[in-house]
């Protein structure tokens, strides 16, 4: 929508992108995933569930990631999801599109 | 993003949209899931279960809020966005009641009239016509696209040309000649004779039964032994009854075994001889001596695979040379091609571009209007769009939900359109005395839907999208004071509405023009010199039962038919004819004696077969020398009378009384010029008479019919039942059926003029309303817009009479504009009416000096209403309103 700032963006597409990331390691379902970002970042980043199944909707409706159902290590039906080809592209994209972004900003921080 | 993956998502998103429920459920459990997960996490690390649940209840926070968002991803925001703005347009459209229904009224008046004319344009210009592969298909004339061919000449081209798979041919000459007996009362059938090769040709099969056998083909023209039914007689007749193929029918006393019943789809009479009914089909024995001569033939060809109409035309005209200079002593021949469809559409298509010019134009000045009624609206909202604004809208938003509102209404006026246009095309099918071709086959197809569709939703958006953009501008502070009454404020809006009404004007002008012009021409047309005398003139089919074989035989039916005719009460005098003026037609080939003709050089009068009296009947004046007389008999001298144009073009400056016709190979004579009459007007009013020559009745058999033709002192229709009881003792079995008034000729010789008339002049109508509202409307807006101006004038002591001057003055200013703009348009426009105009030119000055003074006129009056309003503003009041 023309009036939302694509700085808004930023939140929800490293979301995305780092979904994707972490579908490289093989099938995940939800659960694992929020918990992996959280162990990953050393408890930094922490994903609300309010995002996180609206993001994976919108991952598989754009046909990145696909659902399937399946059974958890404690034998409860629950639904993992795998990389696409497309996804995998796309991954690549966005890595490199962020790596940029982060780089510049860092540039001008003085960071690097 | 490429288009594959595109059309990929969404195919995806209209799957899951398909399985909401399903997948609503699936996400539900899938969120389960996490929660169980989490509070069991929870319970490991020694926290009692119960309150492991809660805590990671807690956690997930809102469920249905997380699907919410969740199921954005599927059912797309914009679907829900769409249902709501429409629920909100439809709660706008009841609290603004009144500019609902004008709205839906003036849009589906408009788009009934696009709808109803498009459908008459769908069925003659797009709709393919109703034979096998049609576009292959070539209407073979000769010389002009309405002259005939011989039969002789027909024959040759068909074996000799290499264009086309075949050619096949109808008669024009001895249609509506046969008169059934047998089944009923006697009637008079409309018979066309065809080469028995027609059907498969065009690739028609008949409903039951068979087509023509070689064999019937070869039988005698005035004998036919088969014929074919068309639908809607065998319908009519014999009540679809199948039996009656194979029966042998009654027709002019000889038995004729009914071959087939042809196909409803197959309808001769709308395609080539529109207005006409054609009942029976009959074979033409091209070998018979007996047949017809002369120009006879309308030819249909169906080109081979690959050729083009080009081709062949360049093909046929060597072959036409071919032909000429081998055979002098046949009639000329130079082919004509062209496509069938273009011949058969071809008359109607002026007439139908500038119809759908003018609704057209009618739905822009339907838009500007509503554009116009919409931005006020929009003053009106203005409070009401900054505070949803002020609450987060966005502006693309708001924007979609003001074109969202427009389309809403729009297609509301759309089906009030669909209405009239079923209601329009059902009258347009029915009318039959009106001669346009395929007229029959007009309806609201699925084309016409979907026009009407494209028509609701493109004059929505174009008419929301004006008032849309203001809101672009629209200023968040400004709105959310009190809006409106600033003395600036708006001054771009003003400027938009003052376009707006500028350009309704325009159009309303060139509609005005072209209506106008039609109707001087259809004035002028009216006010032809015919030549004869409709007024209380009437003729009524009377050939007799049985056959005529000799003259005098011919002559006492004659005479005693004349005798009974005069002789009943309120007749003044009667004759009898052969063809009626503005309906048939025939042309010979004469010679007249001591002078010499190159070949295709000779005069071709129009023949008509008359009796005494007939002159005095029909009310054509005698110009020199005398008409017929009782005396003119088989015995006695043959005469001929001709008439003006004959006359100059046969004895150019001299006496033509006296001289000597024959035909045209001077092998017997056909009269000696006893006198000339003036021209009558007998293939249109429009055109003017050729050659015509009279021949006497009573001393020639070579004649298709016989008209009486009566004068009367009382109004005509009431004297036919009383001819008709006078004419039954001479022949108990006189199909008298066919009464028609020779004003009814003329009336249905200008009906399509009048037609078209008609449709534009209320298109204007229509279209001047709507721009003298929109006048009224802008005016009284921008009163309203500066009472408190108007308030401090007044106090300080403006007088009424000045500020309606002013106010009248801005007006004409406007209107002044519009005229200016739409003259200049018209100007253009009014060429195309080209061919349609009669008697004036397309820059009439009369005509437009007219619209201009009724478009001023209109404008001052619609001006001059908010001008009085504004001048009795009570100046107290309108200051303290703020």
């Amino acid at each position: 929508m023309g009036s939302e700032k694509p700085k808004a963006d930023l939140l929800p597409g490293t979301l995305d992108m780092l979904v994707l990331k972490l579908l490289m390691r093989g099938h995940l379902h939800g659960y694992a995933i929020a918990q992996l970002i959280q162990q990953l970042s050393d408890d930094l980043l922490r994903v609300e569930e309010g995002s996180l199944y609206p993001a994976l909707q919108r991952l598989e409706m754009n046909g990145w990631i696909e659902g399937e159902w399946g059974l958890s290590a404690n034998n409860r039906r629950a639904r993992f999801y795998k990389l696409t080809p497309d996804g995998r592209k796309h991954l690549t994209e966005e890595s490199a599109r962020y790596r940029q972004v982060t780089g510049a900003v860092a540039r001008i921080m003085g960071f690097a | 993003m490429q288009a594959g993956s595109i059309w990929k998502r969404f195919r995806r998103r209209l799957r899951y949209w398909l399985n909401q429920s399903e997948r609503q459920r699936l996400l539900w459990e899938e969120m389960e899931f996490h929660i169980e997960s989490m509070a069991q996490d929870l319970v490991a690390q020694d926290i009692p279960e119960a309150e492991a649940r809660a805590a990671a209840r807690r956690k997930f926070g809102n469920m249905t809020q997380t699907s919410e968002d969740a199921r954005v991803a599927w059912t797309t925001r914009w679907m829900s966005d769409l249902w709501h703005d429409l629920r909100y347009s439809f709660r706008g459209m009841r609290r603004d009641a009144g500019f609902t229904v004008f709205a839906i009224l003036i849009a589906g008046l408009g788009i009934g009239a696009s709808s109803t004319v498009f459908s008459v344009v769908n069925a003659l210009l797009l709709r393919p016509l109703p034979f096998r592969d049609p576009v292959r298909l070539v209407w073979i004339s000769n010389g002009n696209e309405s002259t005939n061919t011989q039969t002789e000449h027909y024959s040759d081209l068909r074996a000799l040309n290499g264009s086309f798979s075949d050619l096949a041919a109808f008669a024009d000459w001895g249609v509506g000649n046969r008169e059934l007996t047998g089944t009923g009362d006697p009637q008079r059938l409309t018979s066309v004779p065809v080469t028995g090769n027609f059907f498969a040709m065009l690739g028609v099969q008949p409903l039951i039964g068979r087509s023509f056998t070689a064999e019937e083909c070869r039988g005698s023209y005035s004998a036919p032994p088969a014929m074919l039914l068309s639908y809607n007689f065998w319908r009519r007749q014999f009540l679809s009854d199948p039996g009656v193929v194979g029966r042998k029918l009654i027709l002019d006393n000889h038995p004729v075994t009914v071959a087939g019943v042809l196909p409803a789809s197959f309808d001769f009479g709308s395609i080539f001889t529109p207005g006409t009914q054609m009942d029976i089909f009959v074979p033409w024995p091209l070998t018979d001596q007996a047949k017809p001569r002369g120009n006879t033939m309308r030819i249909i060809g169906r080109l081979k695979p690959g050729v083009t109409v080009r081709a062949a035309q360049a093909e046929f005209t060597a072959l036409g040379k071919q032909l000429d200079k081998q055979h002098p002593e046949r009639n000329g021949i130079i082919p004509r091609l062209m496509p069938l469809a273009q011949h058969v559409s071809g008359r109607a298509r002026p007439a139908l571009f500038v119809l759908s010019c003018a609704v057209g134009i009618v739905m822009l000045i339907v838009c500007a209007n509503l554009s116009n009624l919409e931005l006020a609206r929009l003053s009106a909202r203005q409070k009401e769009l900054a505070m949803r604004r002020a609450l987060g809208a966005g502006r693309f938003r708001l924007v979609r939900q003001m074109i969202t509102e427009s389309v809403a209404l729009s297609c509301c006026g759309a089906a009030l359109g669909l209405i009239l246009a079923v209601a329009g095309t059902r009258g347009l099918a029915h009318l039959h005395a009106f001669e346009l071709p395929l007229l029959s086959t007009v309806q609201i197809d699925g084309s016409t839907l979907v026009f009407i569709l494209l028509a609701a939703v493109g004059a929505g958006v174009l008419f929301g999208l004006l008032p849309a953009l203001q809101i672009s501008e629209l200023s968040l502070r400004a709105g959310l004071e009190d809006a409106g009454r600033g003395s600036t404020g708006g001054k771009r809006h003003a400027w938009i509405r003052d376009a707006l009404v500028v350009s309704e004007i325009a159009f309303a002008c060139t509609l005005l023009v072209g209506a106008g012009l039609l109707m001087r021409s259809f004035l002028r047309v009216l006010d032809v010199n015919l030549g004869f005398q409709p007024e209380r003139a009437a003729a009524l089919r009377i050939d007799p039962s049985f056959r005529i074989s000799r003259l005098a035989q011919q002559n006492s039916f004659i005479d005693d038919v004349l005798h009974r005719a005069r002789s009943v009460p309120g007749i003044t005098t009667a004759g009898i004819t052969d063809v009626l003026p503005l309906r048939d037609d025939r042309m010979w080939s004469v010679s007249v004696k001591g002078q010499f003709y190159e070949k295709d050089r000779h005069p071709e009068p129009y023949i008509r077969v008359v009796t005494d009296g007939y002159f005095e009947a029909a009310g054509i004046p005698l110009r020199a020398g005398r008409v017929f007389t009782e005396r003119d008999r088989a015995s006695s001298e043959p005469v001929v009378v001709i008439n003006e144009t004959m006359a100059r073009t046969i004895s150019p400056g001299q006496n033509p009384v006296g001289q000597t016709i024959t035909d045209y190979r001077r092998q017997h004579v056909l009269g000696l010029v006893v006198g000339v009459v003036a021209d009558v007007r007998h293939a249109s009013l429009e055109a003017a008479s050729g050659p015509e020559m009279y021949l006497a009745m009573r001393q020639t058999g070579d004649y298709a019919a016989m008209q009486l033709v009566v004068r009367t002192a009382l109004p005509p229709d009431s004297l036919a039942a009383g001819i008709r009881t006078a004419l039954r003792p001479i022949d108990p079995n006189l199909p008298v059926r066919e009464f028609v008034t020779f004003e009814d000729l003329v009336d249905r010789a200008v009906s399509p003029r009048r037609f078209l008339m008609l449709l534009l002049a209320g298109f204007a109508a229509f279209a001047l309303a709507l721009a003298s509202l929109g006048i009224y409307a802008v005016i009284s807006y921008s009163v309203n817009q500066r009472v408190q101006e108007i308030g401090i004038r007044i106090a300080l002591g403006a007088s009424a009479a000045d500020l309606q001057r002013r106010i009248v003055l801005r007006t004409l200013g406007l209107a002044a504009l519009g005229l200016a703009l739409g003259m200049a348009g018209s100007r253009v426009l009014s060429s195309a009416l080209g061919t349609l105009l009669y008697g004036i030119t397309s820059g009439d000055p009369v005509t437009f000096i007219e619209v201009g003074t009724v478009l001023i006129a209109v404008a001052a009056i619609a001006g001059y209403i908010p001008a009085w309003k504004a001048s009795r503003i009570d100046p107290m009041v309108a200051l303290r309103s703020n």
